[in-house]
């Protein structure tokens, strides 16, 4: 269960937003919605622990991330704004480094089939560099496919995505609700994800 | 899938760094061409004067080398950091000191050691003798790691600050003095007749102290870089 009490965000002395709370249950999904500036990357920034909060807490299963630490980490995942691939990697290699951080070996064969489930096949060894915007974030997007995170944070997931790409994350998102799965994002736009009604949360005044 | 341990964690950290520096040669390549540049400038601009030149090349290789070793400091985490790796990697459950620890490895790795390997070459160019060579050698491969160390420290202070470079080594550079003077002290030493060993002594006491404290310290400068 993830919670947020009385949380207040301040960027360059400017409050964004105070006194917000939500609270996620298990297999729940919680949207993030505002106007461009309203705080909504800082919110998640705080709920990995990226950012302190300026006044508040998140706790995890009841205990305050702070105080969690790696064992927060480890059920965490988070994709920004920035798709977290180096250019000159391939979409295979990239995704074995993300592997290797989260603590996980991703034979070969295992990465090439995540790449091939997001649609990249036949893209599996071409240097990242050579890939359009949408592709780049479907390397990074490729993480989902095999994470063991219950805790899914995702910034503006749907950007540069196709309707094809769009449908297969909404089902991905789907199938990690259901097996108890949490999960925050933001998007500008609606998106149906089958069978699930989401929480929102609007940050703007 | 397995879970895997710290030291193949590092590993992959290393090897990661690695593969993209191999992939874009001039950023190994520029280190050392700057060494070799500045090392041969000397001797050309002072005149064939075996005596003097011997005298002054310790020096001169050490400040070289690391001025060669401080220009490729700022792309330590820069790229990281742009494109959101960096942030992966605080997030990452494993121990942040473990995975700084790998990139700095990886630095010397691409920074470092190709200055200690091509020093002997330049050594010649100031008649230095074989026994000078190899306490330069040894003096370098003690000191090298304790550049890329502190140096670490200095590149995750300044990320993402406007005009960091300049910033960076005017941090970084009057930490480097001990190592300089150790340096350069090793090979002059053992030219004047007196033992070495001292001198290389201290400078594995600063590695040693370097690298319990340099991880950590920037590890928490990573953490305040990306708030």
């Amino acid at each position: 269960m993830l919670e947020g009490k009385d949380l207040a965000c301040e960027r360059g002395g400017r409050a964004l937003f105070s006194h917000l709370g939500f609270t996620l249950g298990d297999g729940e999904l919680l949207q993030v919605q505002g106007a461009n500036g309203s705080g909504k990357t800082s919110l998640l920034r705080m709920v990995c622990g990226l950012t302190p909060a300026a006044d508040g807490e998140i706790r995890w299963n009841g205990t305050a991330i702070a105080a969690l630490g790696e064992a927060y980490r480890e059920s965490l995942l988070y994709l920004g704004h920035h798709n977290a691939i180096q250019d000159s990697l391939t979409a295979r290699e990239n995704l074995s480094a993300t592997a290797a951080l989260s603590g996980l070996v991703l034979s070969e064969r295992e990465a090439g089939e995540a790449l091939r489930r997001i649609g990249l096949r036949g893209r599996e060894d071409f240097p990242t560099r050579f890939l359009s915007q949408g592709q780049k974030r479907r390397v990074a997007l490729a993480r989902l496919m095999w994470s063991k995170a219950r805790l899914w944070v995702l910034d503006e997931p749907f950007v540069a995505l196709d309707a094809a790409a769009l449908a297969l994350l909404a089902e991905t998102i789907a199938a990690h609700l259901g097996r108890g799965g949490l999960a925050v994002l933001t998007s500008h736009q609606e998106v149906a994800i089958a069978g699930i009604s989401a929480q929102t949360l609007n940050l703007s005044p | 899938m397995k879970r895997v341990g710290i030291v193949s964690v590092l590993g992959a950290v290393v090897r990661r760094d690695l593969t993209i520096a191999l992939r874009q040669k001039s950023e190994v390549l520029t280190t050392l061409f700057f060494f070799v540049i500045v090392a041969s400038l000397f001797p050309l601009g002072i005149g064939p004067e075996a005596a003097l030149l011997r005298r002054i090349a310790p020096g001169i290789l050490w400040v070289g080398a690391m001025l060669a070793a401080m220009l490729s400091l700022q792309r330590m985490f820069a790229a990281d950091y742009q494109d959101g790796s960096l942030e992966q990697m605080v997030l990452s459950p494993q121990p942040l000191g473990v995975l700084v620890t790998g990139k700095i490895l990886a630095h010397w790795l691409l920074a470092g050691l190709p200055l200690v390997l091509i020093a002997p070459l330049l050594g010649l160019q100031f008649d230095l003798d074989g026994r000078s060579l190899a306490i330069l050698v040894a003096s370098l491969l003690l000191g090298t790691p304790v550049l890329s160390l502190i140096g670490a420290i200095g590149a995750a202070l300044t990320l993402g600050v406007r005009g960091g470079g300049v910033l960076l080594s005017l941090l970084i550079l009057p930490l480097y003095i001990p190592v300089l003077i150790f340096g350069a002290g090793a090979v002059e030493a053992d030219a004047a007749g007196l033992s070495a060993s001292g001198h290389l002594a201290l400078l594995a006491a600063l590695l040693s102290l370097a690298a319990f404290f340099a991880p950590w310290a920037t590890t928490a400068a990573l953490r305040i870089s990306l708030e």
